[in-house]
Parts: structure tokens; sequence; C-alpha cells
């Protein structure tokens, strides 16, 4: 996502490092290459402007302390002005009002009626709210039709009326909810032009007769320069009050996101990051900053890891790693834990260095991991206990029993081996960690 | 004869034009680029205002103009280098006639290299097919079903084949499509997509269908095992009708940022794009990022979509696209 972005302002920092002072001829260079990187990141020119002239004065004003190099410094004041753009401070959703009604909008295909269902699952499954999805995208063909196969899919209640105005529809929803013991409305509307009067003034029209505690601004976050127009757009209609920026497992450099908070004050709440319906993060401007720059992102990982791997089992499982007596048993268990995750680029990617070790481009396809789940599967419980016992006869077996080759099997075995020894040593503290 | 002067004949030649539709579509593109042609060329003319002579701001504006209409950084550096260099051989100090060179090296961009066809492949020998591919919310969906008007009025049959499995909704919404262009459908609930599209195609060919509009899930193009789905379709469909599909065609949003060039590139190594629809015109996004896929990912853009109405497709053509957007300039 940021990687790109990130790296060649890394790369950028490193030219500078080793240097005695900073001049502006000796930083001309690297921000000259911070510049065309977030202009390649589709940030919009104006902030970039802005940030190149706060780091290059900020660079030029520090004087090098003796703890310091000039790369430390300039990186530190580079992560700054990235956190500042970003926004600062974390921005919640309100979850805590005992009644809260939501709508969000957007541009045609931003990803309104994924996001209200992505939305209405993290309400449910994070905050114990009791959502409801209101439809009240009523003009393009089977709009209704995705949100209730969305809403049947979650199991979440859905709101929806024919022939009816939008309004309407958002206050019988609301009606509905309230006389249904549900507490949390989602209102998806249709997509729209910012610059379309007359459907920005339908919105307005709810906002007008209906308390709303928040309206989400859905936005792609592979648009390039005319998000800021678009955003302007909406938050000069709206009273905005945040944001959800969706799509960001694509390859985009994400500049929208370093644009957005400056100009328009909007925060960034949530990223949308995969297209299963978790795929919804809560969005913090320091650790996405941490990203960009490639000191990983601990914290996320430790998150999505919390709600899904219980710590008995994790503790259970770190003692056997310990004692060497993990087993392909205990393996299957963690590896179905781990699909539980999401993409698993997506986790390697937010480790500390995955850059520079060359995991960012890092991709796996699904089927391999499906391949390996099939072998184990196909061994009994007692081999995968005692997988030293598979000789020739059983791996055809299984080979044959998982639709892989015997070559396959042996190869798994091998890594497996290879991986329980370093985990043995790793715990035994004989081996450094990589980084 | 300079491509300056082609335009300003091209607007000369608007009042003369006898032919209705021509001068429909040059209208067309005129109200769709509305939005976009104000800015660029407000901030064009206040560039032109602001200095008079040639100078190191000017240059600097000029980029930040080009930048903000999603040309892409390289092409704009390369675009930039090519224009200092013209000034200085020519010795052009006055920011009237520059005006004239920018947009003649704006359309040099597009039709430099390959001369590429921005017509539809039709095949001679049975159904037509066109495979409509790109991201997540592009309009891929609405294209189709503006594409399947349009043949319709040109008296074709129709047929759309709804092979997103994936998106909930995607099937109805193609299926409403097909109602109100009076086309073919064909969809099933079946979640997988090749085999709905064979089935398609077969029925296509039994039925002497004209043309093929075949519907797929939105990918992002760095998701491995989609990407691998899309392989699949494409020789599914080769098997079926030969030399098919005759048009692949890459569905990008005007507001794309520098992610179009990854995506124009992704799509091209999977299929053989022959072209890209470029979609949402008539909002505020300039879609200059064509520019940058045509130089370089060399695709032509086919078509752009240029309002939510059925008749808002219109062939894509450089020389209006160019003139809507500096019309006020010329």
């Amino acid at each position: 996502m940021f990687e790109y972005m990130g790296d060649r302002i890394s790369k950028a920092i490193k030219n500078i490092r080793g240097l005695g002072k900073i001049t502006e001829d000796n930083i001309n260079d690297a921000v000259r290459e911070i510049r065309l990187a977030l202009l390649e990141a589709d940030v919009n020119y104006n902030v970039v402007k802005e940030f190149v002239n706060n780091v290059k004065e900020k660079a030029l004003g520090m004087e090098v302390m003796n703890s310091l190099k000039p790369d430390e410094i300039f990186i530190k004041i580079v992560k700054d002005e990235l956190v500042s753009l970003l926004g600062g401070e974390y921005a919640p959703l309100n979850t805590t009002d005992k009644f809260v009604v939501i709508m969000l909008c957007g541009l045609q295909g931003s990803g309104k009626t994924t996001a209200s269902g992505k939305l209405a699952n993290l309400l449910r499954k994070k905050y114990n709210r009791k959502p409801l999805l209101v439809a009240c995208d009523i003009y393009r063909p089977a709009a209704v039709n995705q949100l209730e196969e969305i809403a049947k899919s979650l199991n979440i209640p859905i709101f929806k009326k024919d022939n009816a105005k939008v309004l309407d529809i958002a206050k019988e929803g609301i009606e509905y909810a309230k006389n249904n013991g549900l507490d949390y409305v989602i209102i998806d509307t249709a997509g729209r032009l910012q610059i379309d009067e007359e459907l920005m003034h339908e919105l307005q029209e709810v906002e007008n007769n209906i308390p709303l505690n928040e309206v989400l601004l859905v936005i792609d976050a592979m648009m390039g320069q005319d998000a800021i127009n678009v955003i302007t757009g909406f938050n000069d209609a709206l009273n905005l009050t945040g944001c959800i920026l969706t799509k960001m497992d694509s390859n985009t450099k994400g500049g929208v996101a370093l644009s957005l908070r400056h100009l328009t004050n909007v925060p960034i709440k949530f990223v949308g990051d995969s297209e299963k319906m978790d795929g919804l993060s809560e969005f913090y401007p320091v650790r996405m900053a941490e990203r960009i720059l490639d000191m990983g992102d601990i914290l996320s990982i430790a998150e999505k890891v919390e709600g899904i791997i219980s710590e008995d089992d994790a503790m259970e499982q770190a003692k056997k790693m310990q004692k060497g007596t993990f087993d392909l048993e205990d393996f299957l268990k963690t590896f179905k834990q781990i699909k539980k995750l999401g993409p698993l680029e997506n986790i390697i990617k937010m480790l500390p260095q995955a850059r520079s070790m060359g995991l960012n481009n890092i991709s796996i396809d699904p089927k391999d991991l499906a391949h390996i789940e099939a072998i184990i599967l196909s061994m009994t419980p007692y081999e995968r206990k005692h997988p030293e016992i598979l000789k020739a006869t059983r791996k055809i077996r299984i080979a044959k029993g998982s639709g892989r080759t015997v070559e396959e099997v042996n190869r798994l075995l091998k890594q497996f081996e290879s991986m329980k020894s370093m985990m043995k040593s790793i715990s035994n503290g004989n081996m450094k960690m990589p980084f | 004869m300079g491509l300056f002067d082609k335009l300003k004949n091209l607007v000369s030649r608007k009042e003369e034009v006898k032919d209705k539709e021509e001068k429909e579509t040059i209208e067309n593109y005129e109200e769709g680029l509305k939005k976009t042609r104000d800015d660029v060329i407000s901030k064009l003319n206040i560039l032109g205002i602001k200095y008079t002579k040639v100078s190191e701001e000017y240059f600097e504006e000029l980029e930040s103009i080009l930048i903000m209409a999603d040309i892409g950084v390289n092409t704009v550096m390369k675009f930039m280098d090519k224009l200092r260099d013209r000034v200085k051989h020519e010795n052009i100090t006055d920011t009237n006639y520059l005006k004239e060179v920018i947009v003649d090296e704006l359309l040099v961009i597009y039709v430099e290299g390959e001369s590429l066809s921005d017509k539809i492949n039709i095949n001679p020998n049975g159904p037509t097919v066109i495979l409509m591919v790109g991201v997540n919310g592009v309009g891929k969906t609405t294209t189709i079903g503006k594409l399947a008007y349009k043949y319709k009025e040109e008296g074709k049959s129709v047929m759309l084949i709804a092979g997103d499995t994936f998106r909930a909704g995607a099937v109805p919404q193609l299926k409403i499509w097909a109602e109100r262009t009076n086309s073919e459908f064909y969809g099933t609930d079946e979640s997988d997509a090749a085999s709905v599209i064979f089935e398609g195609l077969k029925k296509a060919k039994e039925d002497n269908i004209d043309i093929v509009l075949i519907d797929t899930a939105g990918r992002l193009q760095n998701k491995v095992n989609l990407m691998k789905e899309l392989e699949k379709i494409n020789k599914v469909i080769g098997m079926h009708v030969e030399g098919a599909p005759h048009e692949t065609l890459l569905v990008i949003d005007a507001a794309t940022g520098q992610n179009g060039i990854m995506q124009a590139k992704a799509f091209k190594e999977i299929t053989n794009i022959t072209g890209v629809v470029l979609t949402k015109l008539d909002g505020t996004a300039k879609g200059g990022i064509v520019l940058a896929i045509k130089e370089e990912v060399n695709l032509p853009v086919k078509f752009i979509g240029l309002g939510e109405k059925m008749t808002d497709l219109k062939p894509f053509d450089i020389e209006n696209y160019i003139y809507a957007l500096f019309k006020d300039v010329i």
C-alpha cells in the first residue's frame, strides 16, 4: 500500500546518513526524492509543497545533537510531519451513545454498500451493538439486493421499502430499529457526484430532518488528485464527521490518506483492507506513519490476533514449541487460526523491516495454503503426532488423498522439521531474531 | 498541419457540421467535460495572465496543473523536459503562443508511437465477444448496459452474460440492464464464473447472437488468485468461440490516480487488453491518467462515460477530448 512511498523516502534518507551537518545543499536530493514519491502516491499537489517546505525548514533549523545522527533526526522530522498530515490523534466512531444513527455517502463505486455491511459486522462483533442496515440506494439497479445479500450473509437485519423517498425510508428505518430493539442504524445511500445538486440536496434533506450522529464519506484509496474536489464538495454540503478509505488492499500508494485530513480536517476513521466482511480496520495515524516508514505496526497485528486466537491456546502452543513437542496436529490448529486473520500478506507487511527483508511484495496464493492443509488433513491423527513414521507407502497414500504429489508431501515435512528446530533454538535463546 | 491547427479547424467546422449525429457527439463531449474543462482552462488562462513571459515560475505552475489533472508524474516530468527544450530551441517567450505548443505536445503524448485502433474488432463469423474487466467499483456493469443499448440501437442482437459471481447483487443488476435494453441474458447463481460464461457462450452461439457482452467481478490487480481466475475465464472463452474474446476492455474510473498505470500493466499481463473505457468523466475528474496509460502501457481509450443515461457512452476521440478540454484556450 504505502510501501513504495516509504521505500523512496527511506532511500532518500539513507543518503544523508553519515553527514556531519544538515545543510540546504546536502538535503536537496533527499527532499526532491520525497517530493516525487509523494506526488507519485497521488498526494495532493499543494499538500506536497507544504510538506516538503516544512520538512526542509525543520531539518535546517535542527542542530545536530550528539546522540542523534543526521538521518535519525531527518527521519524523525519526516515521521512527525507524516503523523500530523494523517491527522495526529485517533478519531473513533461514536459507539457509546445509546442509540446511534449514521449515514454513509460517496461517489459511485467507492464501496458504500460493502462498507455498510463491514461496519455493521464490526459494531456487532467489537462493540456488542445491534445494528440495522437501511437500504436507501434507490437508484442503482439491484443495489438493494446487494445490501440484502450482505445482510443475509452476516445475519444482520435490514430495512427496505419499495417506491419510497430516501428521507421516508430513513425515517421509517429508524422507527423500525427502535421498535425491534436495535440500537445502531446504518443508512446506505446511492452513489452521487458531489456536483449533482439535486442528489446532494436529497442527502441534505436527510441530514436536516433526522438527528444523525455521524455522516461518513466513503472514498476510494486509488483516487487521484480529484479526491480533494470530491471531499470538499461533500464536506461543504454535509457535516461530515469522518471518512472510510476503501480498497486499501490494492497496491495503491494511497496518497489520499495524506491529503484528506490536512485539507479538510475530516478524520479518517476506517480503512477497508480486504474483500471479506471483516476487512475493515480502525485507523490510527501514528501506526500508519510508522508503516509508511517501514517501522512496522506490531500493535495492529497484536490487535488482529487478539480477537481470533485465545491467550490460552497461544500459551499452550508456545510451550510446546519451546519443548519441541509441537507436532503437525498443533501446526494444523495454528494454521487454521492464522487463516482467520485474513490474507497472510497483510500481516507480514506490518512486520518491522518487512520491506528491507523483501517481504513487502510477497504474494501468497491461497491455493498453496489450501494444498498444505489438504496434505495434513490426509494424514491420520496418529501420523500428525508422529510424522517420523511416514515412509513411502504412507506418503503415497497421503499424496493420493490430498491430490498432491509425494514431492510436495516431502517438502512440507522437511519445512516443518526445519521450522520446528528453528522454533526450539529461538525459544532456547540460541539464535538471534533476524531483526 | 499542426495538431493545434487541426483542432482550430474542428472548432470552426463544428458550425458547418451537417451530420447531426457528429454534432451531437461533439456537444456531448463539451457538456460531459464541462466541469473538467472549467478547472483546467481557468488555471491555464490565469497562468497566461499571470505570466506574460515564460519563466521558471511559469513552468512550475504548469507542472502543478498537469499533475493535478492526474496525467502521471513520469509523463509530466518527461513532458516538462520536452517543453523546456522546445522553448529553448525555438526561443519562445510569449506565454500565449506557448499555450498552443502545450496543447500540441499533449496530443503528441497520445498519438505518438504505435498507432492504435480505437475501433471495436467485429467477428465476421459468429458472435463478437466483448469481455469487461477492471478493479472494483469502476462501472463495468453500467458500461455493459450502455454498450448493450448502443448495439441494440444499431440493430444487433445482444446477450449479456453475468460473469460477476462474486459481488452480492451483481447478477440482478446486470439482469435489470438486460431488461432495460431488451437484450438476452444469461446468468445463474452458480459461483464458478468460468462455467457460467461457458454455458452463456454456448447459448449465444445457438441463438445466433451478434454481440456478447461478458461482465466479470471487480478484482484488484494485486490479488493473485482473482487474476488467475481471469486467466481461466479467458481460456474458456477462447475454447468456445475462435479468436474470442475479440475485445477485452479495461474499465477505469476517471478519478483514478497513478494506480491506473499499475492496473493497466497488471491486467495487460494476464489478458490481451485491447482498449480502455474511461468512466465517470462527467464529474470533476480530468481522467488525465489515460495519457499516462497510453504512454507507459500503450493502451488506447475506446469509449468514455459522460453521464448516467444509457446514451452517455461515447466512442473516444482524442481530438474531441482535447478540444473539449481546451476549447476556451483555442
